[in-house]
């Protein structure tokens, strides 16, 4: 690990400042930034420490009836959260297949939202990677490269953005809220994360210096409560990332679509929402076909990046499933393994 | 850059000056203040041989700097015993042959007693397992392992009614 100098500021505005000089990097809970820094893939001059910062660990709903969490707030204490996971079932059921009961207990959900891909390229610093030495090209584009994006992906960077937490947020309208020199904005998750493009090193619009110190809910984003899913397919049924994740969550009328959210994990740089495929499921029957129909909208623009072209037909399959398991309700309670596309089937054996 | 901190470490306050901030929690205990009951296994958070409670709750200790930890509340598997006395989960590993050659033990034990205090999984072995995910044992004494975190939670839960009674 490289050296570097330590900070811990007393305020999110004393944290904004030190973390503005070139070289600086936020540090929450670390159990990412500090594996890229023992591996030599980052290597900041200075750690800012805003794991401990007043004020940043609280989940409060406001007036408006949106729910704030803030951005030190423990992954598994908002997995936990009896209120949370109520009203917010697909977000807690994500937040519990990822990673393992340690790393939840210390990851934080805004260094959760700002983890760094795991492709392998990216992590052998004897491997060409454009994301983590710009213009030096892209080993994983000629290597072992099945786990890698279907969808957004470019000539330059085929990486995808491994949160399991994102996938349900982007699908319910979440919104992050940024503190920078300037002062506060807040811009949809879904325009958080950068498409690589030309450009793989830059994965956020965040500015340097700026801090993400919220993540909110709106208040239409309890309406899909009772018919919440998110399903992970996993080389391992626990403590693996997504091949292919799929969040939805519907609001029915009887056997009828009122309104539907999806969208997919491990498939881009980004948590991937399928418009196109809930408006085609808006209004219409409950029915397979339809789901089916979603299912094609939603990777109509997919193409492989190399030996992953099942990864398209996989992700259509899971938001069938996602969508028929969330059709049939929320569990009572997240399931003893959570996500697991197989696991709800009864008298199954877990794979 | 001299960090000073003040860690209680198995009911025992510490005052600690560190020259260095790259010191991870886990290399601090093991490496000077001589704790080398927690085991470094992978340091990348992946093994879980490293697992300590702090402040309550069970963390890789190796990725996660001391320096963040100013105040904190430490448990390692030395402080889980009392006196000759094993704690119920160490017990409960002998009982049912949870380890073999011992090195994820430490690690396991621990993961184990914070399973217990976070009171998500009962009696469901499915979710024993899942809970127990993060440490790895490469003896493959999973079987063991699981029997023995149901019998010791079953062991602590009524102990705890004993004591509410």
């Amino acid at each position: 690990m490289n050296q570097f100098d330590y900070v811990r500021p007393a305020s999110v505005a004393e944290a904004v400042k030190a973390a503005s000089a070139p070289g600086a990097a936020y540090l929450a809970a670390g159990t990412n930034l500090l594996d890229l820094m023992k591996g030599g893939i980052v290597q900041p001059s200075r750690l800012v420490d805003v794991s401990r910062l007043p004020g940043l660990d609280r989940v409060e709903r406001l007036a408006d009836g949106s729910l704030r969490i803030g951005a030190m707030v423990r992954n598994a204490d908002l997995a936990h959260d009896p209120d949370f996971a109520r009203a917010y079932p697909a977000i807690a059921e994500a937040l519990l297949s990822g990673a393992s009961a340690q790393l939840r207990n210390a990851a934080t959900v805004g260094g959760n939202l700002l983890q760094r891909t795991r492709c392998a390229y990216f992590y052998d610093t004897a491997s060409a990677c454009n994301k983590r030495a710009p213009g030096t090209g892209c080993d994983a584009r000629g290597g072992d490269n099945r786990l890698h994006a279907i969808l957004g992906w470019s000539e330059g960077c085929i990486a995808t953005h491994p949160s399991d937490f994102c996938v349900p947020l982007v699908a319910l309208d979440a919104v992050v809220e940024i503190e920078g020199t300037s002062g506060r904005r807040e811009i949809a998750l879904d325009a958080l994360h950068r498409l690589p493009g030309n450009t793989p090193e830059r994965e956020s619009v965040l500015e340097p210096g700026e801090l993400i110190v919220a993540v909110r809910l709106p208040a239409g984003a309890r309406s899909f409560a009772a018919h919440a899913r998110y399903l992970k397919v996993r080389e391992r049924t626990s403590y693996a990332f997504a091949v292919v994740s799929a969040a939805a969550g519907l609001v029915m009328e009887g056997g009828t679509i009122k309104e539907a959210r999806l969208a997919l994990g491990g498939v881009a740089a980004k948590p991937w929402r399928a418009r196109s495929a809930e408006a085609q499921l808006a209004g219409s029957a409950a029915s397979e076909a339809a789901f089916r129909r979603a299912a094609q909208a939603a990777l109509v623009d997919a193409r492989p990046s190399g030996d992953n072209t099942f990864k398209i037909e996989l992700a259509q399959r899971l938001i069938v499933r996602a969508l028929t398991v969330a059709t049939q309700g929320t569990p009572d309670r997240v399931p003893a393994l959570p996500a697991s596309p197989f696991s709800s089937a009864i008298g199954a054996l877990h794979v | 850059m001299n960090l000073s901190l003040r860690l209680t470490v198995n009911g025992e306050q510490r005052e600690i000056t560190l020259d260095d901030p790259r010191v991870t929690l886990l290399d601090l205990l093991r490496e000077r203040l001589q704790l080398t009951g927690t085991k470094k296994g992978c340091d990348r958070g992946q093994c879980g041989a490293c697992t300590m409670l702090v402040n309550g709750t069970r963390i890789n200790s190796c990725l996660t700097l001391a320096a963040s930890h100013d105040g904190a509340d430490i448990l390692t598997i030395e402080g889980v015993a009392q006196g000759e006395h094993l704690h119920p989960v160490q017990t409960a590993f002998i009982t049912h042959d949870g380890f073999q050659c011992g090195f994820c033990t430490p690690g396991q034990i621990m993961s184990a007693i914070g399973l217990i205090a976070e009171a998500q999984t009962g009696d469901d072995p499915e979710r024993i397992r899942e809970a127990m995910s993060g440490n790895l044992c490469r003896c493959g004494a999973y079987v063991g392992i699981t029997e023995a975190v149901l019998e010791a939670s079953r062991i602590l839960k009524d102990t705890k009614a004993e004591r509410a009674a």
